[in-house]
């Protein structure tokens, strides 16, 4: 034993030394501290291998949006009107968005400017998102001993800080409201889990101030107003209820929902939209049980109550439906949104609302990217959901709903994986430290057996070493094979999560690296090099068009009023652009007169390769411009239902604007080797119409590698 | 060029002649006796800014006055313009030439001149006795003197400038012999006043040798020609030098920079800047140089919206070179915006007096080479708890002090502010800040960080030897 070696220490060591207890909670805190340290580090990799910035479109918002709200405080952001976007509608920003992420990052910043920290307020959003992962690890640490026991806490939380699903969506830059939310939600739960598990108020209470962080957060919480209620009925059924769940539910419900009304983009709609509905619902249900159970307490006599249950059921029942038809049919509860319904129906956005459905992220999930941002937790899902059944409590039952109906969600849409992480995180965690503590178990009683036996002989130790002798022959090398089996899984699974989020999920995007032909990195930053042109030598009020993923960057990063952003709030809008991007010059200029536009801004791949432009996006700009003007038609722009540029294209087609803006001048250019002039690298063709003519815009700045190209609206000729 | 063609740009000219004779003047300059014997003014119009180099051989002819100082005279034009004027006196002769630097200071004699000129004088380091002769060599810098016309080109076009100067050297001395050459980078000479004799050699334009010329004479001339330098225009740029006594320099410098010549038009194509790089955007440019001293490190380059990964650095033992690329070519009237911040060894800038006192030597002005800088701010940031902070600048800057904040500061770190107009690489010269520093206050940002972690620990300790809850858990 290690303890004898110690006897031998003088007096005042000896003293020093821990006990089992404070040996465990030394190993638990710097556990929680690597793992805390470790969650922080893996996401820097963007910031490593290119600097310190933004990435992706969202955020640039995000950003935008802070820098406002330390500029000029929170009274100014929740009251502003921004015109510099959906030119000339303009915004209600303070009432548009949830203002979750903003308030943390500038409360950040101003909590390190007290503590005199100079750091610039860009520095702490690009921080915000790996800071609130490695929060999140303690918090998973927490549920999963709550859920199960330390052990399991810390393997789940080893097992979230590198996640590839979540850490897609959390590395150093990626500024955005899933950032902090997975974090919230994750709270959220857990202290409910925690006030189900002890029935007290204040778990209750936290719980409810944790989901109003989420409300601020994210659109996302709906999951947890939907989950919540879902696992309450859950739990009626199977006839769990409790006092416990009673006060959980009612306090974080009420509350939450008091609290969730504060912020403005939500307000009534927390009592009034369909998606709610279901918590409100749960919430009346378990007041009845709760009457009912008093009731029957008071009666005595099952019959009396069986037919007083009849009645009341058939009331509340009646009541129930009665409200929600007449509440549906005159208007005051709102029927469930679009976005809502492309989540229960995965094929609802593609017939209905193209603006959804040509997201890529959007997308139903491909098994290969489950298996990429899983890896083994894919298979120790359902291990751990076996393990979960097995000890059936209150906390099992919730996490194995969250785990299933997340994971349903994730197959529908591919940003949902994020949503399925923390869930999938903590049951493979039930599995793994299940699976390793028994084989553990298994090695140790066997190695003591010996040592005990030579030692002392006592009733108890004989007993145990009868237990083991009854064990299977070889049950010692099989567990060690085993546990080796399970750590070179483990180790595989941190390898692999380390290499998707270095090569994967670590890139920019506003910024492209390519390889070079001597194996040197190169760097295309034409995205910024437009948008600091913009910034720099357009005139301040100028009107940027452009189609509307770049929208949130130019105002950003070019400072520039522009038509649409990606905040889709206004179809029609959005449609009007698309139809002017569609139409040939002439009636594009029109389009463009009325909107004021000074210049178009339009992204195009050709000469580098660059697959994701504005030519390989045009057909959804056709459909979504259809979807509101008849006048434009998809089958106009195709050739016997093929997408095609070259000269087998259709003539609408070659001479539609955005084909005119993309390809002008590009006729003159040799790309590539041995390939003739006007060969474009991304449809691998050579373009169908060389010789454009412009004759309302002209060409006012392409970068250099021609990724963005600019155009300057000319002012209406004079009148002759 | 034939001379036909020359002569019509002379009438757009400003009709400045000043014809008035010494003796109309109502007031005299005080070393009425010093005349100048020969003078010879030379004109760099290669670049985007003016140098004047004038050689003029000075003569007291008073009977018995010693003269202390030498005037010299500019155009009120010339006056805004005028970076900074620099005068030596030349002794010995051929190879054994040395050069003694002057001191030279604007005159209140000012108002006394004709025509609103304005007069510098250079004080001599040891009076010219009468009958004596010396050589001084004076050098002015002028900046925006160069007038783009056509004020506006297209991608395609060279840029043309106008200069505006006088044929002879406005003095307020008579001036017995007198020549003016002109300097142009190019052959491409539009056209140019002839004022006889006039001559042109290549890029080379010669007026003179005009002799016994009146004090305040000034024949105005107007020079028309290519000039495809960068004119790079640094309108705002605050540099700030933080000194760490731990052993770093950092230096951060914003930039804030203009194309000033003949203002793009039109079209910018790419193609066309891409296939023929020579003819398309020729006074366009596309990268600067800026010279650093040696040792530098940790040198950055960026913008409000991030990094820009298009700089060389070459490190050498006497200078460090930078060579920045804007995000884009910058055409005329094109703005761009970027930060350059570097550190530098410690030891190598700061230095202790003799009273015990340490200063820090730095260079002023601009790193960028052949750039303006319309106003430059720069900012010493002294270590916390420096006091009594003292520059000294060999020029004329407004000073002044304020308390600026970074990491861990408490009482904030004493600053001192200057600032100056029209900068140019003349300027790159050395000064000083003087000021007092207790070393202790080095360790006091330590020792906060040391107790914080400390008062943690302790916290923690207290924590887990404390039993906190109020009923007796079972």
């Amino acid at each position: 034993m290690a303890s004898t070696a110690l006897d031998f220490l003088p007096a005042p060591l000896r003293s020093l030394r821990l006990k089992t207890k404070q040996q465990e909670l030394l190993l638990r805190v710097s556990a929680l501290a690597l793992i805390y340290v470790l969650a922080f580090a893996v996401r820097l990799f963007s910031v490593l291998r290119y600097e310190s910035m933004i990435h992706e479109f969202d955020p640039y918002f995000n950003y935008r949006t802070t820098l406002f709200l330390s500029e000029n405080g929170f009274s100014e952001f929740w009251n502003w009107f921004d015109s510099e976007s959906w030119y000339p509608l303009g915004r209600v920003v303070g009432g548009t968005l949830f203002p979750g992420l903003m308030v943390t990052a500038a409360l950040l910043h101003r909590l390190l400017r007290a503590l005199s920290l100079a750091v610039h307020i860009r520095e702490v959003c690009v921080l915000t998102a790996p800071f609130f992962a490695a929060n999140t690890t303690l918090v998973a640490y927490a549920f999963g001993r709550e859920i199960w026991d330390s052990g399991a806490g810390l393997v789940a939380a080893a097992l979230i800080a590198i996640v590839p699903g979540y850490i897609s969506r959390s590395v150093a830059g990626s500024y955005d409201n899933e950032g902090v939310a997975i974090f919230a939600l994750l709270l959220t739960f857990y202290l409910f889990v925690r006030a189900v598990n002890t029935g007290s108020l204040a778990w209750a209470l936290a719980s409810a101030f944790g989901y109003f962080y989420m409300v601020s957060a994210w659109g996302g919480y709906v999951f947890i107003i939907n989950l919540v209620p879902l696992y309450v009925l859950v739990l009626l059924v199977t006839g769990r209820y409790s006092q416990r769940l009673y006060v959980a539910y009612n306090c974080m419900y009420v509350l939450g929902m008091l609290l969730a009304m504060q912020i403005r983009f939500v307000g009534f709609q927390h009592v009034q939209s369909g998606e709610h509905m279901a918590a409100m619902g749960v919430f009346f249900l378990l007041q009845v049980f709760f009457f009912l159970d008093w009731v029957k307490y008071l009666l005595n006599d099952a019959r009396l109550f069986k037919s007083f249950l009849r009645i009341t059921l058939t009331c509340v029942i009646t009541v129930g439906t009665l409200a929600l038809v007449i509440g549906t049919a005159s208007g005051y509860i709102s029927p469930w949104t679009g976005r809502f319904y492309s989540l229960l129906d995965p094929t609802y956005a593609k017939d209905h609302i193209p603006i959804i459905a040509s997201v890529s992220e959007h997308q139903p999930t491909a098994w290969s990217s489950f298996m990429f941002d899983f890896h083994i937790l894919l298979f120790l899902f359902p291990a751990g959901l076996y393990f979960c059944f097995k000890r059936l409590s209150d906390a099992t039952i919730f996490i194995v709903m969250y785990g299933l109906t997340s994971m349903y969600f994730a197959g529908v849409m591919v940003r949902l994986i994020l949503v399925a992480a923390p869930a999938v995180c903590l049951i493979s965690a039930i599995a793994a430290s299940a699976t390793i503590k028994n084989l553990t178990t298994l090695i140790r009683t066997k190695s003591k057996s010996p040592q005990v036996t030579s030692g002392k002989t006592t009733g108890s130790k004989a007993a145990a070493k009868g237990a083991v002798d009854q064990s299977l022959p070889f049950q010692h090398n099989a567990a060690i094979a085993l546990l080796l089996g399970a750590f070179y899984l483990l180790s595989r699974y941190a390898i692999h999560c380390t290499w998707v989020t270095s090569e994967a999920y670590s890139s920019p995007s506003i910024v492209l690296a390519a390889r070079g032909h001597n194996g040197g990195r190169v760097i295309f930053d034409d995205y910024r090099e437009a948008y600091y042109w913009l910034r720099q030598n357009t005139p301040p009020d100028a009107k940027i068009m452009s189609w509307w993923d770049y929208g949130y960057q130019i105002t950003a990063m070019g400072n520039r009023t522009v038509i649409v952003d990606n905040n889709t709030w206004n179809n029609t809008h959005i449609a009007t652009v698309g139809r002017a991007m569609s139409s040939y010059e002439d009636e594009a200029y029109e389009i463009m007169q009325s909107l004021d536009v000074n210049y178009v801004l339009v992204v195009f791949g050709g000469v580098t390769g660059y697959s994701s432009d504005d030519i390989n996006k045009f057909l959804w700009m056709v459909r979504i411009g259809g979807g509101v003007f008849p006048v434009i038609k998809e089958p106009d722009y195709l050739v016997n239902g093929e997408y095609r540029v070259d000269k087998g294209a259709s003539p609408k087609m070659l001479n539609c604007l955005m084909y005119k803006l993309c390809y002008y001048r590009f006729g003159e250019l040799t790309t590539e080797y041995g390939k003739p002039p006007g060969y474009d690298r991304v449809r691998g063709v050579e373009i169908g119409n060389k010789d454009i003519k412009l004759e309302y815009l002209e060409e006012a700045y392409t970068t250099s590698n021609w990724i963005v190209r600019i155009y300057k609206v000319k002012p209406p000729k004079n009148r002759s | 060029m034939p001379p036909s063609f020359q002569t019509l740009a002379t009438a757009t000219v400003l009709l400045l002649l000043f014809t008035a004779s010494a003796v109309s003047c109502a007031s005299l300059p005080p070393e009425d006796g010093i005349r100048i014997v020969s003078a010879e003014k030379r004109i760099d119009l290669t670049g985007p800014i003016v140098k004047v180099y004038l050689t003029l051989k000075v003569e007291n002819v008073a009977a018995a006055s010693d003269a202390y100082q030498v005037l010299l005279a500019f155009t009120p034009t010339e006056v805004q313009h005028l970076a900074i004027v620099k005068a030596t006196r030349a002794e010995g002769k051929r190879k054994k030439k040395t050069y003694v630097p002057l001191a030279v200071e604007a005159s209140d004699l000012a108002t006394s001149a004709p025509n609103g000129a304005n007069l510098y004088s250079v004080l001599l380091d040891a009076p010219l006795k009468p009958g004596e002769t010396i050589t001084l060599e004076v050098l002015y810098v002028l900046t925006h003197s160069l007038e783009p016309f056509p004020a506006e080109i297209s991608q395609s076009e060279s840029q043309l400038v106008y200069y505006r100067d006088s044929a002879v050297l406005l003095s307020p001395y008579h001036v017995l012999e007198q020549v003016t050459y002109i300097k142009m980078p190019s052959n491409r000479i539009e056209s140019f006043t002839r004022v006889d004799p006039t001559s042109r050699a290549g890029t080379e334009v010669k007026y003179g040798t005009y002799s016994n010329q009146a004090p305040n004479s000034y024949l105005p001339i107007l020079v028309h020609y290519e000039n495809n330098r960068p004119f790079a225009v640094v309108e705002e740029l605050v540099r700030k030098v933080e000194i760490s006594h731990w052993g770093n320099v950092q230096i951060t410098e914003h930039y804030k920079l203009r194309h000033g010549g003949a203002r793009h038009k039109g079209v910018f194509s790419r193609l066309e800047y891409q296939s023929r790089p020579s003819i398309s955007g020729a006074s366009s440019f596309k990268n600067l140089l800026a010279r650093l001293p040696p040792r530098v490190h940790s040198v950055y380059y960026r913008d409000e919206i991030g990094n820009i990964s298009t700089s060389h650095l070459r490190i050498g033992s006497h200078k460090s070179e930078l060579e920045i690329e804007p995000r884009y070519p910058l055409f005329g009237g094109w703005h761009c915006t970027f930060t350059i911040g570097y550190g530098l060894p410690l030891q190598d800038f700061l230095f202790e007096s003799d009273d015990g006192r340490r200063f820090i030597n730095l260079t002023f002005g601009c790193p960028l080479l052949d750039t303006v800088v319309d106003d430059l701010t720069i900012k010493v940031v002294l270590p916390e708890g420096s006091k009594n902070p003292q520059p000294i600048v060999p020029f004329a800057t407004e000073k002044h002090l304020e308390t600026s904040y970074s990491y861990l500061d408490v009482v904030g770190r004493t600053t001192v502010v200057l600032k100056k107009n029209n900068v140019v690489g003349e300027h790159n010269v050395p000064f000083q800040v003087h000021y007092e520093f207790n070393p202790i206050f080095m360790l006091a940002e330590p020792m906060m960080l040391i107790s914080a972690v400390l008062l943690f620990f302790v916290a923690c300790i207290a924590y887990l030897h404390m039993d906190l809850s109020i009923g007796k858990s079972s």
